[in-house]
This record gives structure tokens, sequence and C-alpha cells, in this order.
């Protein structure tokens, strides 16, 4: 186990390397810092002149290499736009954007996981039909639409929720729902096949055969081996709650860093950019990496030899 | 030695609903078994032996419909037993023994755990005993260093030692009946051979009621006290287990026998014999002998065969229409140099 986790440490890191590069060197081609920061009214001088000033006239890997080595030191620039240190700005706001996510996913689990084993101990029952008819819906459904029906209907009509804003508990509720239901689907789904072939296999026969009571069967010796891909899954769909959470925060007002990167892309203000699709990769492969860790301790199978 | 009786069933039936009518798998098999006793029910694939003794067990697949005249366990009638009455016998006075011993343990779980469960279940709330109840049986399944085996996980053991392992947990509570449902089949012909010393000699030990399916007649030979053979969901011989492989009756028995060398009788060079054909559907009515399409004596009159058997004394039974006279009568002009 330690050699396991050492390795795919390692492997974490070499992709975060990977993206960064990606990263840079693409947004450096897609706009020029110079022009963002010298604003509509600067002469050629003085964009020759913050050209000179950033270091923009540089070849890009000597940028690159130059920003890596700040960012491993943990500073990643100032905003163009706000003239605030980077690391602040996003710092600030990561935390609006986990509890989000983390809500959103744990939503979505709640919903998936109980929906998913009813309907496998029943396929094809009215129960079964009823969660793939929900399952359905929140595929089909975009959920920019999904969340301004919401709005409408919860915060308008009823005025039961907060529209927009962070401060309070209220402002997560219709996020998390919007965001949440999204994953729900696949996640749904997941655990009812899993769990349809789990019941059908010899060692719950066996656990049956041992006497053990329903609860038993069904929640020790099924659900522990039905939800180990669901886990795999769900890891994966975490990070796209936290990075699908632009749109969310977007249209919620709710300021995370999914907001903060719609922002600074506007505004083409690169360092914020850049930082931000940074920490988005690193949640990706550290929830991967953890799914991996999870499962092998889920499921000894992939550990022990 | 006073035989008591454990297990007694009576016509038991099982019918399963499929899309092209009702299945009849099992169409009406009685036997019983005794305290130290073991009942051998041999059959080809699909005779629905398997079935039985999931009937016995009450784990049918739900679609599955269970009836039977009587089926009385330890003096109890479990026949309308709910699920929840059934669940408290099985792993504890009855327990099973299943054929794929590499599926049959939860990849999840170690031995230990699996083992502990069953007798936390159904005798005590002990950890520590259920400890020990595990290692002594381990050991006495003949699974080396068994108190640093509890820790394993099933993936560590090979396939014997994983039936070892189902051995031993069907053994946690003491049971008065253990069901073996082809417990050699999945495994090397050496490992066959010491699973099914063991599981005698344990039965012997614990003077528990078995039974023992198999298709496998040597097994038979070794173990049993007992003989049924099930052909087509009914049973078409039954007796002592000496008795029928001595005297077997019925065609389909017969043609079984001629399938396997046996030491003293069949001669060097002589050729082992074959059942030709294949087992009959078995959806819808059925009607006469269901083995009169694969056998050398048939007659018209074997399409409205009635079911009652013929009654040999001793115990032994077949059902065809042949009488002993000419059986027996053939038997012995075979024989005659």
């Amino acid at each position: 186990m330690p050699a396991y986790t050492l390795k795919r440490t390692f492997v974490a890191f070499l992709i975060l390397i990977v993206v960064s590069g990606l990263t840079f060197s693409l947004s450096h081609l897609s706009a020029d810092p110079a022009l963002t920061i010298g604003g509509e009214q600067a002469s050629e001088e003085d964009i020759q002149a913050i050209r000179k000033l950033y270091g923009f006239d540089r070849p890009i890997h000597v940028q690159y290499l130059d920003w890596l080595g700040r960012a491993l030191s943990g500073d990643f620039g100032e905003s163009y736009h706000y003239k605030q240190r980077v690391f602040d700005m996003v710092s600030e706001r990561i935390g609006r954007t986990m509890l989000l996510g983390t809500l959103a996913i744990l939503f979505a689990l709640a919903v998936s996981i109980p929906l998913g084993t009813l309907a496998a101990m029943r396929p094809n029952s009215i129960v079964d039909r009823i969660a793939l008819f929900i399952a359905v819906l929140g595929q089909a459904l975009p959920t920019f639409w999904f969340a301004l029906m919401m709005i409408i209907v919860f915060g308008v009509w009823w005025r039961w929720l907060p529209i927009s804003g962070h401060t309070q508990w209220a402002n997560y509720v219709m996020p998390t729902i919007a965001l949440g239901y999204y994953a729900t689907p696949a996640l749904m789904r997941l655990t009812r096949a899993g769990m349809i072939e789990v019941l059908g296999s010899d060692y719950i026969r066996t656990a049956r055969a041992k006497g053990l009571s329903p609860a038993s069967v069904l929640f020790k010796h099924a659900l522990r081996n039905a939800i180990i891909p669901v886990v795999a899954l769900a890891a994966v769909w975490f990070g796209f709650m936290l990075g699908g959470s632009i749109v969310i925060e977007t249209i919620f007002n709710l300021k995370g860093i999914g907001w903060l990167s719609y922002d600074a892309l506007l505004r083409s203000d690169l360092p914020v950019v850049q930082a931000i699709v940074l920490v988005f990769a690193s949640f990706y492969v550290v929830l991967t990496l953890l799914a991996d860790l999870l499962n092998a301790y889920l499921d000894p199978r992939i550990s022990v030899r | 030695m006073a035989s008591q009786t454990i297990l007694e069933v009576e016509n038991l039936r099982v019918d399963i609903p499929v899309a092209a009518g009702m299945l009849h798998p099992v169409r009406g098999i009685g036997f019983s078994v005794s305290r130290g006793e073991t009942l051998c029910i041999v059959g080809e694939s699909g005779c629905g032996k398997s079935l039985t003794s999931l009937a016995v067990m009450g784990l049918l697949p739900k679609t599955a419909r269970r009836t039977a005249d009587r089926m009385d366990f330890l003096g109890r009638d479990i026949r309308d037993f709910r699920e929840r009455e059934m669940a408290r016998l099985r792993g504890g006075s009855m327990s099973m023994i299943f054929q794929e011993p590499m599926t049959s343990l939860n990849p999840s779980y170690t031995i230990g755990n699996q083992l502990a469960e069953v007798y936390l279940r159904h005798v005590e709330q002990n950890r520590a005993a259920a400890r020990d109840r595990a290692v002594f049986l381990l050991e006495k399944v003949g699974i080396s260093s068994a108190a640093s085996r509890l820790g394993q996980y099933p993936q560590q053991l090979s396939g014997g030692q994983r039936q070892r392992v189902m051995i031993a947990m069907a053994l946690m509570c003491g049971p008065e009946l253990i069901i073996a449902d082809e417990p050699t089949t999945a495994l090397d012909v050496t490992i066959q051979a010491q699973i099914l010393r063991l599981l005698a000699e344990l039965q012997r030990e614990f003077r528990m009621g078995m039974i023992l399916i198999t298709h496998d007649l040597g097994i038979v030979a070794r173990v049993a006290d007992k003989v049924q053979v099930m052909y087509a969901g009914k049973t078409v011989e039954e007796g002592p287990c000496e008795t029928v492989f001595d005297a077997p009756m019925h065609p389909y028995t017969q043609g079984l026998l001629r399938c396997i060398p046996i030491p003293g009788r069949t001669r060097r060079g002589e050729r082992l014999g074959s059942v030709p054909g294949i087992v009959p559907n078995l959806v819808g009515d059925l009607a006469g002998c269901m083995f009169r399409n694969r056998c050398d004596h048939a007659g018209d009159a074997c399409a409205g065969m009635p079911d009652e058997p013929t009654r040999m004394g001793d115990g032994h039974a077949y059902t065809c229409l042949r009488t002993p006279e000419e059986v027996l009568g053939e038997r012995q002009a075979a024989e005659a140099p």
C-alpha cells in the first residue's frame, strides 16, 4: 500500500506539471497580456514598455519556467485587472467553491445510492421506473435551465430561498441541488447496475445461506461491493462539480473561484486564469488519487497480492 | 443406534413460470435423512438436484413456487415458515456448501469476519468465542496456521482452501444437517478426494445428517449410506448405497453405472458406457416416463406410465414398468459365461 500510494502520487505530480505547461502556452497564444494591461488607449511605445517591464519579450519557455518557479513557492503573480495578489484572490474564494462542490456531491450520493439500491432490489418495479424517470430527467435538463427554474419557483414565486450571494447557508441550497442533481443520474444508474450484479452473485447466496438478516445481506455484503465503482465515479464527478460550478456560481452570483474564472476569462486576466486552471487540475488529480486509494481500501483485491 | 430422522420430505415440487409456460424442474421428490446418515442425490445436470437442495434451504429464486406434502425438519413443519424463521435455521441447524468456492466467499471481507458473523448471528454475541470457534474449525478442516488466516481475504487462498473455509463456515454453529451441492466439482481431482474425505470424516465426527448432491457416482460409492437417483425432476431409483450399486433396477441407473469403472467388476479392456441423448424439456404438462426416449427398453406403455415405484424391500425402490423378475433374469443371462 505505501509503495502504491507513492507511485500514484508521483504520477499525479507529473500530470500537474504537464497541465500547467499546456495552460500557460495556450493562454499566452490566445491573448496578448501586454494589450490587456495597457488597455485600449495605450500607445505602441507603452505596449513595448509593458512587454519589457513584465518580461513578455522573453521566449515563452523562459516565461513559463519563471512562472513555475514562483508558483512552486506559492507566488502566482498579480492580477492584471484587480492589481491584487492572485494567491489572495483565489484563497479568499476557494472555500466557497469547495463547500458548494462538497455539498453537491454529497447531495448526489445521498439521492443516488438509496434510489439505485431500491431500484436494484426490485428491477422493473414501479420504484425502479420512478428512479429511472428521475435519472432521465436529470440527464436531459440543462443545469442552467434547471437552476433558473428553481430561482423562479423557490426564489421569486414562493420566496423561500435567497437567489444570490454566499453569506448564509440558505444561499447554498439551490446551487447545491442544481449542481448535485446533474451528477445524480450517472451515480444512480451505476449503483443500480452494480447492486443487481452483486445481488445475483454467489457470495450473496452464501450470505443468505448463512441465515444473515436481510439488512446484513444488503448493506454489509452487497452494497460494499456494489459501491466500489460508484466511489470512483463520484470522485470524478466531484471534480466536475468543482470545475463545473462556473455556470452555477455565475447564475447564483456565488463568488467562488468558478465565478472568478469566468470573470478573469472575460478580462483576459491570465495570471488568475492560470492559477485557477491549476487549482481545478489539482482537484481532479487529487480526487482521482483519493478515489484510487479509497478503492484500494474498500476492495482489498486492488492492493493485496 | 436408534436412527433419528432430521429431515423428512414428501412430494416436493418446484414450479417456475417461464416465457414458454410453466417449468417443472422438481416433480414430486421425497427423501429423509437421519442423524449420522449420508444421502447422495445423483443425476446429470438439469435434473433438479440443486433446486431440490435450494428448496429445502428456502433459497429458491423469487419466481419459483415450492409445494410439498411434507417437509419436517427436526420435527417441525417448515413448509409455511416465513423468511425470518427460515433465516434462523439457515447457517444454524442446517447449512450448505456450494459448488463454486472461488466465488462463494465475499471478496471484501476477511475469512475471520465471514466465519465469525454466522456464529454471532446464530449462537451468541461473543467475538472471542466466535474467533476461537473459527480457529478450531479451520484447524479441523486442515488449514495450516489457522489463527493467522483469519485476517486473510478469500483471494489469498487457493480453491481447495476456500472450499475448506466454506466447510468450516457451514460447521460454525454445529448444524444438524449439512447440504453439500457438488462441493468438489470445481476443484482439482487430487483436491476432490481430500475434500470429500474431509466431509465424510466431519460428518461422522459431528454425527450430522448430510445430503450430498453430485453427478459423480464414484463419490457416491465412497461416502453414501443411501442413494437417490434423479432424472428429469423425479426419483427414478432409491435405496441403500450397496444395494443400488449391486443391483441397479432402473435403466437410467444401470446406464450411469456403466459409465464409471468399478473395482472388481469392470474388466480390463472393457469399454465404459454412456447414456445417449439429452435431458428432456420440462416445460408444460408432462406424463409418463421422461427417460423413455433415451431408454433401450422403452415401449408404448411407457408414455402413460404411473408414478408408483416398485418396492423391493430394504428401502430399495425404482420407477419403471419392468418387473424385478425381468431385470434380474436379464442380468443373470448377461453374467452367465
